[in-house]
């Protein structure tokens, strides 16, 4: 096995143990790179210096974490994908990044492709073009973070941070065959994530398995005073929940989630991995959250009407890209017209909307009622079960162009993830079969809020009880 | 027809915090261009505000010392409009739910009256930065961007352009007092837009209002708000109508010029921020930050009254400003005698008017206080004139010398040796032979003129009531 | 609710998007459609509903007055498409 084909915690005993030099370990990653990213697409910018990175002392060994393209790293072009912030270079770390050094990372110099400004569920709203699906060259590798899903899906990288606003972590780890955690709103520092939606991003991990996203997720959980959503609560050491064991746990299927416009091969992979649950002790019973036909429209609302608004400050101004004008209206009009693409521009618009004179009242602030529904659904499921186990999407990873000139169907299929955003709790996809054609499908776990640790717990016993995790897609 | 102004003042305070409001830039005017800036409050990507404890607290000093009900549930909202001053083209403002509302303050009419005005609310803000328009750009400098504002907004309770100065000034006397604010125009630490209508006297119905800024200066309220009084009443005289607009003030010109207008109210767009988490303002906080409130003008006033037996005119004036204020009573306090009244009157009329000359605050002025007691001391023993004190205290600011060296060296000692006195009495009875009879056929005015003559011929350090007497017992 | 182009121009104006003929027919008609499903939340009785703008029962989120290093004005200005001196520079306001 190659050396970026194990998993960081295999990577973490070896650099421990000084049985591996990280040059050798760059050298396997650059290699693979040299070898199959002009297939997959997973990086941008990829003229940036192939080196190895220096890294302080600390308990990660230099292991390098590969950045989604939202994520500021001081001096490293950070640009979301937009044409709109080109050549953007933080002058500073976002807190993840911050956390990441501190415990002796090393922050891979190639960032991950993603949708612009994390607007899509399949990497093809990028301005540099899409992302592939490792394991269907012809597919998309879903979204936002579809980059990072397919670079550790790869093995171009080791493992990799993703934001999640409405299931931008959990989607593209399902369509790519690796592991995605969405952790609880406000246990992950947002500062230095441009932001998309701000009551729902939350950044988080895509690993080759459960043991390296709970490693990862301990390393940048935490409080930061620097984000005043952010909880002072303290991290459990997360790799402790690693048990085999889910015997006696509470399972809630919801009944709303199985139905009609799923396709019949992705309901009966996740059939199956609930029956493995079963078989190694936990119990299932269906319970309802009557209020996810309305998680769509709630979510394209709030995180549009909040995008419309956070995206306001890219105006050619302070950075980024501005187009050629004499007066300032029309060159503010010109940046954003020629700097975002497409999606951005519907989004801006519907956001806009949304809170706009005469419209507030029945569209955002309604929205914000509709969501305190959703969360009470989750609170009373919670209050009997311990987790709830679902689709992470209605299908596999689907044709790249198949559904991109129809916006309103790309929104309904983020319909088993945006709930999770709304009610703010944390969720896990983990690799629970395949398609007949050979695609990956992810399990979705969802516990309740700052419970991360059965979500590790449940992910962990499924995993070991297992194969789907150790496949590997051929490049 | 007789017109009703209707006046409603919006002022923008800056408050002195030792850093902006959502972040931890250091505020220091005078700066180089964009060097008090950080990612926050430059709006850079991915950054995020955490408010400041002092502003917050500063903020619920000024809404309590203006009468405001606190709010028990506040949050930010943002205010979206695109201006190149506006790094994140939205201000974190307030909407719905401001840090507090339903305030007063009072103003005194010409005649002493009190009048209240209404302080419908009072909420926290952001400030925007600074603009230097050039012939084909403008320049931006984001130092001021970020620095905590309170917007206090009045009801339209006045009805003149000299009740919204008086108001403006009543303002800034009680922001001095909480220290917590430069409340300087010309440096733009206070802001202050107004609103004005004029209806029919009588009328029920509020006028077609017309927003007012750019003036840089109470007086400029004034100016401004004046002007306008006038143009709308002859614009009505000539029975024409208008639409609400916002005007310029040009402090040059001495007129208000129409401005095209930005981005209507309506468009504003605004929504809680997601980025700030709510504020719940419990009694126990607000019981805490009232006790530690200092006494303001109108309590301090009325302190005056009771404790020095002040008239209500005679205290406003100390109470205006606080360093007069804390200097007054320092000297009433240093003062020995049991009625205070002598020092009030020291302080308001002498020492004021040397101040005023001198185009300084009451407390500005280089004086030991203890040698004004003594100044004071040397008029009641009648051991100097009046005239000879006020020229002393004159020459104690400008030299720092004692009263008793000043006394000695301009030789003002008033001579109430009867010997001494006796001669020169005689002199002027000798002199003055229609007087000394007038007098004695029963002209009071007489008396005073021979005193008079005795106090010029000893170049007026003769003890005027001891000539009085001497002047007296000789005639009668 | 539907939405015309005229609404669609005049939030592209207040969202400082310049559309061309085209886009503003293709967007007008995508957004028509998305707000034609997310009509669905307006069947719903909420008027006993609190609306949830932050999902934390957090507050009072609030930092010591005490002040940071703020980056230098080179710094500040380093990512600036345009400067003049130490100050960013923007084209001619015309309102």
């Amino acid at each position: 096995m190659e050396l970026n084909q194990l998993t960081a915690h295999e990577l973490l005993d070896k650099l421990a143990r000084k049985e591996v030099a990280l040059e050798a370990l760059y050298g396997a990653l650059y290699g693979r790179i040299q070898k199959t990213e002009s297939k997959v697409r997973a990086y941008v910018r990829s003229e940036a210096a192939r080196k190895t990175v220096s890294s302080s002392p600390g308990p990660l060994n230099g292991l390098p974490v590969t950045i989604k393209d939202n994520i500021c790293t001081e001096g490293l072009e950070t640009e979301c994908c937009s044409k709109i912030l080109k050549g953007f270079r933080p002058p500073y770390d976002a807190t993840v990044i911050a956390k990441l050094k501190k415990s002796g990372a090393g922050i891979f110099p190639l960032k991950a492709n993603m949708d612009e400004f994390a607007f899509g569920s399949s990497t093809e709203n990028s301005f540099f073009g899409p992302t592939a699906n490792p394991w269907d060259l012809g597919a998309v590798p879903g979204g936002s973070s579809g980059g990072s899903a397919a670079a550790v899906a790869s093995d171009e990288a080791i493992w990799a941070l993703g934001s999640d606003t409405g299931g931008s972590i959990r989607q593209p780890a399902s369509f790519c065959g690796v592991v995605g955690l969405k952790p609880t709103y406000g246990r992950v520092s947002r500062f230095g994530l441009i932001a998309f939606a701000s009551s729902l991003d939350q950044i988080g991990p895509i690993t080759k398995d459960v043991e390296d996203a709970a490693i990862l997720t301990k390393v940048i959980s935490g409080y930061d005073p620097n984000d005043s959503t952010s909880v002072n609560l303290d991290v459990p050491d997360y790799t402790q929940s690693l048990v085999n064991d889910v015997k006696g746990l509470k399972i809630g299927l919801p009944k709303e989630y199985l139905v009609e416009g799923m396709d019949p091969e992705v309901k009966s992979i996740i059939e199956e991995a609930v029956n493995k649950l079963k078989s190694l002790g936990a119990v299932s019973k269906p319970v309802s959250l009557p209020h996810t036909e309305y998680a769509v429209p709630v979510y394209y609302i709030v995180a549009t009407a909040e995008a419309s608004s956070n995206l306001a400050r890219f105006d050619g101004v302070q950075y980024g890209y501005r187009a050629k004008s004499d007066n300032l209206i029309e060159m503010y009009k010109k940046t954003r017209a020629e700097g975002f693409g497409e999606e951005a521009k519907r989004r801006i618009l519907l956001g806009t909307f949304a809170l706009s004179h005469g419209y507030y009242d029945a569209y955002y602030l309604r929205a914000l009622k509709v969501r305190t529904l959703i969360k009470q659904d989750f609170d009373r499921v919670f209050n009997d079960f311990d987790c709830i186990v679902a689709p992470v999407s209605p299908t596999a990873a689907f044709k790249i162009g198949e559904r991109s000139d129809d916006p309103l169907k790309m929104y309904l299929s983020d319909i088993y993830t945006i709930s999770v955003n709304l009610a703010g709790i944390p969720a896990i996809s983990v690799p629970c079969g395949f398609t007949k054609k050979g695609l990956p499908v992810g399990l979705q776990i969802m516990a309740k809020a700052f419970n991360e640790e059965m979500l590790f717990r449940v992910a962990h016993t499924f995993e070991q009880n297992t194969q789907w995790h150790k496949l590997k897609p051929k490049l | 027809m007789n017109y009703q102004t209707v006046i409603g003042l919006e002022v923008h305070l800056q408050l002195k915090t030792k850093t902006k409001a959502f972040c931890g830039c250091a505020i220091d005017f005078g700066k180089a261009p964009n060097s008090g800036t950080c990612p926050v409050c430059l709006g850079f990507p991915g950054t995020l505000p955490v408010y400041n404890k002092e502003a917050l607290n500063s903020a619920i000093k000024v809404a309590l010392a203006f009468n405001c009900q606190i709010q028990e549930h506040t949050k930010f909202d943002r205010k979206n409009y695109f201006y190149p001053d506006l790094p994140k083209n939205y201000q974190i403002s307030q909407f719905d739910l401001p840090l507090s509302r339903n305030g007063h303050l009072i103003i005194f009419d010409q005649e002493h009256q009190p009048k209240r005005i209404g302080i419908t609310r009072i909420h926290l803000e952001e400030d925007a930065g600074k603009l230097i328009h050039e012939a084909d750009s403008s320049l931006v400098d984001f130092n001021r961007t970020g620095i905590p504002l309170l917007e206090i907004v009045s009801e339209p309770d006045l009805n003149s352009p000299q009740e919204a100065f008086d108001y403006l000034s009543s303002l800034k006397s009680i922001l001095e007092y909480l220290d917590v604010s430069d409340c300087d125009m010309e440096k733009g630490s206070l802001r202050c837009d107004a609103n004005i209508s004029l209806r029919p006297q009588g009328a029920k119905e509020l006028g077609v209002k017309t927003e007012l800024k750019n003036m840089n200066s109470f007086k400029g309220v004034k100016d401004a708000l004046t002007f306008e009084v006038k143009r709308q009443t002859e614009l009505l005289q000539a029975g024409q109508n208008w639409q609400q607009e916002t005007r310029l003030w040009d402090v040059q010109k001495g007129i208000t010029v129409s401005m095209r207008s930005k981005e209507g109210a309506k468009d504003y767009r605004y929504f809680p921020d997601p980025d700030l988490a709510v504020f719940i303002i419990n009694t126990p906080m607000i019981s805490k930050i009232k006790a530690g409130l200092p006494e303001l003008p109108q309590e301090k006033m009325r302190r005056f009254m009771r404790d020095y037996s002040l008239s209500e005119p005679d205290a406003k004036i100390l109470v205006s400003s606080k360093n007069d204020a804390r200097f007054a009573e320092d000297c009433i306090n240093r003062y020995p005698g049991k009625d205070k009244k002598n020092i009030v009157n020291w302080l308001i009329g002498p020492l004021l008017s040397e101040a005023n000359s001198r185009k300084l605050e009451l407390h500005e002025l280089d004086l030991d206080k203890n040698e004004l007691i003594n100044l004071i001391g040397f008029v009641q023993r009648q051991e100097i004139s009046l005239l000879s004190a006020k020229t002393i205290l004159t020459r104690m600011i400008d030299s720092r010398k004692s009263a008793q060296t000043l006394i000695t060296e301009g030789n003002l000692l008033q001579i109430s040796d009867t010997a001494q006195l006796e001669q020169v009495i005689a002199a002027v009875i000798r002199e003055n032979e229609k007087s000394v009879a007038d007098f004695k056929a029963g002209k009071t005015n007489a008396l005073m003129f021979l005193v008079g003559q005795v106090m010029k011929k000893s170049a007026g350090k003769a003890n005027p009531k001891v000539v009085t007497d001497l002047i007296k017992r000789r005639l009668v | 609710m539907s939405i015309d182009q005229e609404t669609v121009k005049h939030i592209a104006h207040l969202s400082r998007i310049e559309l061309q003929p085209k886009e503003l027919e293709k967007l007008s008609g995508q957004l028509h459609d998305i707000l034609g499903f997310i009509d669905k939340i307006s069947s719903l009785d909420i008027d006993k509903v609190e609306p949830t703008s932050h999902i934390l029962p957090i507050s009072n989120v609030l930092r010591e007055d005490t002040p940071h290093v703020s980056l230098s004005p080179e710094k500040a200005l380093e990512n600036a498409p345009s400067r003049k001196g130490e100050f960013f520079s923007v084209p001619k306001i015309i309102e």
